[in-house]
């Protein structure tokens, strides 16, 4: 079955048709040529698909297209370009919080959530936070230090 | 001038696309008219095929065509090879049972592709995928590594489905010296068998272009022109002149991306016989089945002492896993990376290490961060900790006592290696301090009070890395070369291009290579582009594995870098008007002795791309230079790892208070991406120290087939990480590196496991020690 | 993931006549454990109801000794809800423990609950608060409603709209997740209500349970100390890679003591 569906994707609106069993992710990296986030399981559990919808960190790969009709959707593509860094990318950087990159937009992209949404950022509170992103490079130090670095700049 | 940035945490040059979502890995590309492919995969371990029914796949929508495993064997393909001949003891060469590109007569592990599926789309091909109708007739499955030899047999031309027998070092002298020893450790282990589980899954793209007959095959490799050289010289897919590999942004690999698989051969091969390009992205649930896993040995150890506890002989016995084929370098894992290890950082005169390797009918077991070194350490730092349990020695105490001396280097083992250099009690002491490992009896009496359980474990680890002198690797049985190639270019303007035939895959070549060239240069790193992965643009290298880039295709680069500072001197001396001895170069600038004349490497370059005032006639224009860099020995990084655990005695719940990672490189060129390796090392030695295991039943079904049940460790199971350096610098190579990609992962985990058991006062713990496991053992010995 | 016919009506009465009408119906909330297993090819609905559309199935009120919890309300907007945190804190903890960020902002309660998952947390709470589970035709009471595992009093196409949890007097949630699948190995929900102690545990067994062994302990004196030589029977219980039958049995008791520790 196809189906249309229109959404807004950082901060552009489309409107397209898809099969009814299109994902998001699917939609964002196959229609929409958004390849910056990725696919890295097929049980919901790694977190390298995550964007936000309506402002809250998902994994994308486990919305159908169709459930994001009206939607607004963030990528990573959307959070910041070269010119215009979003303070946690900055801070993946300068902590050296990636190795291969693969997880890192998914990373950033729950970090940037988690730090909306909790008043008081630590370590502990970062560690759980990000307990839907595996990473398997870093052992994880640098991106706590990264996430502890940008809530101090997205505070301020 | 610029500032030299040897040393320094440069920030990474390739983050930029990365952490903006403009990373380009094999699965963000697309080709104009592409097709998709999907692998038809055995449901069982062990089974005859008989016929294969494409019919009604074929006949659905969207498919292109329905290759199979028989159609493989009419075009003749050669098996997938083995790159290292390892002889047994007897002297007969191990056994390597073809392992086809797909199955055709029979199947050998769970998951083997058996035909490929090419349709116009991803689910086109997956639908289809599931009509494709094989019959099996199941045979009973080898699973287990201890019974494998008892077990009957997978191949027939290997019996006991042993692949070799492999020995190394003095039998004779070590049965004495154990037979008369004052007092022998004995201990028995499991190394769990990982899955190695780089966040990208594999993938590629095969691409023919009938009208030149080129094939580009796009994919996630360490070592494109491995890949390249085994599609060519050994399957015989293309000629090597018309096959380009690119493996562009590659996510993780830890080994797992070394080796050749049947997919992206299948692919090559389908591509050529279709003229369409094809696309294969593994769903996470494939590559559990068939990436190759990791570890799986189980070993028997003695360690004789006299009676003030100096080590006097060591002997194993360990059977090693291979799985259902031999996969690219898995034979030399259990061997050359595993028994030559067994000295460790200790003056034990008498060692014999006996490995049988055997077939089993699981996926192929090759190298996975370590490979052979996270064994031989887990066995040795294990047995070492028990023989100071047992004799009542702290256990840094006994490892102290034992350790080889900076004045003894170069040191020659009794297991074949030649240490260069190093200084193991400095790590040692550094990382005792690091941990206050004096303060722990007060730590524990305070979990104590608490009701809870605390220990601490060390590991003293050596490894070999950049491996090696290709001489010596052939003469123990090595198929390629491991020597490494790198190109400085320098442009006109003065910039520079930087080709290796190292594969960065999260090390950060593009940033550590940029700043060992630039430093040379006295140029700024933002003026030098590091170039990888991609056939068609460098020399053929050798890839990057076994903690090498730096030090061997980093040497590589600075041979080259003196070529082209030689070749800069000469062309300074003409403009300059001197003698090429009077001519200096630092810091950017080439300057006759005793004057006050110079010249820029800008302006260098520029007179060499621009001849008009030129020594045309000695010198040939333009300034590009290459080198092949041979190592002459191994490298041996080194140190000391600390772990430090809480346990609830109700639950078995560990957490690790403290890890404290004490390590000698050599020369680091980027301390800040060098913590990061240890960082991600460590976690997976921690992840294989408490929560990973790859476990089959017994019929040989995965039964940890997804991240459901396989336990990566996840941000809240790891602890902050305390890194520290010691250092002593390699003797043999131009930039002193030793490697320090693999440290991580081979010093942590007996670490961990000597807490664990310290802790719990048990003898051992097996790994993975989840909470049920020490749970149990509390219970024990409570009781 | 199969193809399959995607519908979004705007009332229950639509929904039901959709899944009446589809030859293998399925109704989607938050999708985290339908689209997981539609992807694995699990499951193969001809049609999916999307419920996003009908209003009125989300959020969370306050009505008098009850808190009412509408069946497509996310996890995180229970977890993060100031009248739940403060009317029935417990609740609250447990939502917050489901899955991960991610997860728990797309999850909803009812989806949860209409699955049964013998591993999931919000069973606990639902049954360990003797809640009310309304549907698009009834009310069942929870002790009623969990009928085995991934099986629940449901009938086919009946739609779970909300769920009316009694405030307790006290209440506390203690897991043990499985370290790889963050599902609860073993997850022991306590309340003190005014018709004595309740127990349910999640995790252990092929269905939720509620254990008369340790409620009868509890109610005959609440401590700690009255759970103590409890020992469910590892029979009873589920063993897999990470938890044998025995290990879980454990758990069970550890995790309730601590439940009680917390409410002491």
């Amino acid at each position: 079955m196809s189906i249309s569906v229109q959404l807004n994707v950082n901060g552009k609106s489309v409107t397209l048709d898809c099969p009814s069993n299109t994902t998001l992710v699917d939609l964002l990296r196959e229609r929409l040529e958004l390849t910056g986030t990725h696919v890295g399981c097929d049980t919901t559990q790694c977190g390298a698909c995550t964007v936000h919808l309506n402002g809250r960190a998902v994994k994308s790969c486990t919305i159908l297209a169709a459930q994001c009709e009206g939607a607004e959707v963030t990528t990573i593509e959307g959070l910041g370009d070269t010119d215009n860094l979003h303070p946690m990318q900055e801070a993946f950087r300068e902590c050296h919080g990636l190795q291969c990159g693969f997880c890192t937009p998914g990373m950033i992209m729950s970090a940037v959530d988690l730090v909306h949404r909790e008043p008081a950022i630590n370590e502990q509170v970062i560690r759980e936070g990000l307990e839907g992103n595996i990473c398997r490079c870093t052992g994880y130090h640098n991106i706590v230090l990264a996430v502890e670095s940008a809530a101090k700049k997205m505070r301020n | 001038m610029v500032e030299q940035s040897i040393g320094k945490s440069v920030l990474r040059k390739e983050d930029q696309r990365f952490i903006t979502g403009k990373g380009r890995y094999t699965g963000d590309i697309d080709l104009r008219g592409q097709t998709y492919g999907y692998f038809v995969r055995s449901p069982y371990a062990h089974a005859v095929v008989g016929e294969i029914d494409t019919s009604e796949a074929e006949s659905m929508s969207g498919v292109v065509a329905v290759l199979t495993g028989k159609q493989v064997a009419e075009d003749e393909l050669g098996g997938l090879p083995c790159g290292w001949m390892i002889h047994s003891k007897d002297g007969g060469e191990m056994k390597q049972p073809l392992h086809p590109v797909m199955a055709a007569t029979k199947v050998n592990y769970v998951g083997e592709p058996v035909a490929l599926v090419v349709a116009e789309s991803f689910d086109e091909a997956k639908n289809a995928a599931e009509h494709v109708s094989v019959d099996y007739e199941e045979l009973p499955a080898v699973v287990s590594t201890a019974a494998a030899q008892s077990a009957p047999d997978i191949y027939t031309e290997a019996p006991g489905n042993t692949c070799y027998q492999w020995e190394l070092g003095e039998k004779e002298a070590t049965d004495a010296a154990i037979e008369g020893a004052a007092h022998v450790t004995r201990y028995t282990l499991t190394n769990n068998r990982l899955i190695p589980n780089a966040l990208e899954p594999r993938a590629a793209i095969a691409d023919f272009n009938t009208g030149t007959e080129e094939l580009t095959l796009y994919t996630t490799s360490q070592n494109p022109h491995l890949a390249r050289l085994i599609l060519t010289a050994f399957v015989q897919i293309a000629p090597e002149h018309k096959l380009r590999i690119i493996a562009p942004d590659v996510g993780g690999g830890f080994g797992s991306k070394i080796f050749v698989y049947s997919e992206e051969t299948a692919l090559a091969w389908a591509s050529m016989k279709l003229g369409v390009a094809i696309k294969w992205t593994a769903e996470r649930s494939e590559s559990f089945l068939a990436d190759a896993h990791g570890r799986d040995h189980v070993s028997d150890a003695e360690l004789a002492m006299d009676e003030e506890g100096n080590f006097l002989a060591l002997r194993v016995k360990t059977t090693a896993n291979m799985g259902a084929y031999l996969s690219t370098f898995a034979s030399a894992v259990p061997t050359y990376l595993y028994g030559t290890l067994l000295a460790g950082q200790y003056k034990t005169p008498n060692i014999y290490v006996e490995v049988d390797s055997v077939f089993t009918n699981t996926a192929p077991v090759d190298a996975y961060r370590g490979a052979g070194r996270p064994e031989a350490t887990f066995l040795l730092e294990r047995i070492v900790d028990l023989a100071a349990k047992e004799l009542g020695i702290d256990p840094a105490e006994l490892r102290r006592k034992n350790m080889i001396q900076p004045a003894d280097f170069p040191y020659q083992t009794p297991v074949a290696l030649e240490y260069d250099i190093g200084d193991y009690e400095a790590s040692l002491n550094k990382a005792m301090e690091m941990a206050d490992y004096a303060g722990f009896a007060g730590r524990k009496a305070d979990s104590e009070a608490n009701g809870k359980l605390r220990g601490i474990g060390l590991s003293c680890y050596i490894e070999a890395c950049g491996l090696a002198p290709s001489a010596l690797a052939g003469a123990l049985g090595a198929g390629v070369g491991l020597w490494e190639s790198g190109e400085v270019r320098v442009n006109p303007t003065g910039s520079v291009t930087v080709m290796t035939g190292t594969h960065s895959h999260g090390q950060g070549h593009e940033t550590t290579f940029a700043q060992l060239v630039a430093s040379r240069f006295g140029i700024s790193v933002d003026d030098v582009e590091v170039v990888h992965g991609d056939t068609g643009k460098m020399d053929f290298g050798l890839g990057t594995y076994g903690s090498r880039s730096l030090s061997v295709g980093g040497s590589a680069l600075s041979v080259a870098a003196d070529k082209v500072v030689e070749k800069g001197r000469k062309i300074a001396a003409h403009l300059l008007e001197g003698d090429v001895d009077n001519i200096d170069f630092e810091d950017g600038e080439f300057r006759l002795k005793e004057s006050n004349r110079s010249k820029t490497f800008q302006e260098i370059a520029f007179a060499a791309y621009v001849p008009h005032d030129y020594p045309i006639e000695e010198l040939e224009p333009g300034l590009a230079e290459k080198a092949f860099y041979d190592p002459v020995n191994f490298t041996y990084p080194a140190g000391t790892h600390i772990c430090e655990v809480e346990i609830d005695p109700e639950t078995g719940v560990t957490e690790i208070t403290k890890f404290t990672a004490v390590d000698d490189f050599g020369t680091i060129i980027n301390p800040m991406i060098v913590d990061g390796q240890v960082h991600g090392g460590v976690a997976q030695g921690i992840g294989q120290a408490m929560l990973e295991q790859c476990v089959y039943d017994e019929s040989g079904q995965l039964q940890t087939g997804s991240f459901m049940d396989y336990c990566m460790p996840r941000a809240d199971d790891l602890p902050k990480f305390t890194v520290g350096m010691t250092t002593t610098v390699c003797t043999h190579n131009p930039v002193g590196a030793k490697g320090c990609g693999e440290a991580g992962a081979i010093g942590s985990p007996p670490a961990v496991i000597n807490a664990i058991t310290d802790a719990v006062g048990v003898r051992d713990i097996s790994m993975p020690a989840t909470p049920e496991k020490i749970w149990r053992a509390v219970q024990e010995v409570r009781s | 993931m199969y193809d399959f016919n995607y519908h979004k009506p705007g009332s229950i009465d639509e929904a039901i006549q959709l899944f009446t009408g589809a030859e293998d119906g399925v109704y989607l909330a938050g999708g985290h454990t339908l689209l997981p297993s539609m992807k694995q090819r699990l499951a193969s609905p001809t049609d999916v109801i999307d419920l996003a559309g009908i209003g009125g199935l989300s959020g969370i009120e306050d009505v008098d000794a009850v808190l009412e919890i509408g069946a497509l309300t996310a996890h995180d907007e229970v977890a993060t809800s100031s009248v739940v945190q403060s009317e029935i804190p417990a609740l609250a903890e447990l939502a917050s423990l489901i899955g991960d960020a991610q997860v728990r902002n797309r999850g909803t309660i009812g989806g949860s609950v209409s699955n049964s998952d013998p591993a999931a947390d919000y069973p606990a709470g639902v049954l360990g608060l003797g809640a009310e589970i309304v549907t698009n035709k009834r009310s069942i009471a929870a002790d009623d409603f969990f009928t085995a595992m991934f099986e629940t009093a449901l009938e086919e196409g009946e739609l779970l709209t909300k769920i009316k949890f009694p405030k307790p007097e006290a209440a506390a949630y203690v897991k043990f997740p499985n370290p790889a699948s963050r599902y609860a190995t073993v997850g022991v929900f306590i309340a003190r209500t005014g018709s004595g102690v309740r127990v349910a545990i999640t995790g252990a067994a092929p269905s939720v349970f509620r254990s008369t062994d340790m409620e009868a302990a509890l109610n005959g004196e609440f401590s700690v100390e009255a759970l103590e030589g409890i020992t469910l029977d590892a029979g009873e219980m589920n063993s897999d890679l990470h938890a044998t039958a025995e290990y879980r049995a454990h758990l069970c008791t550890v995790m309730a003591k601590r439940a009680v520790r917390k409410l002491l």
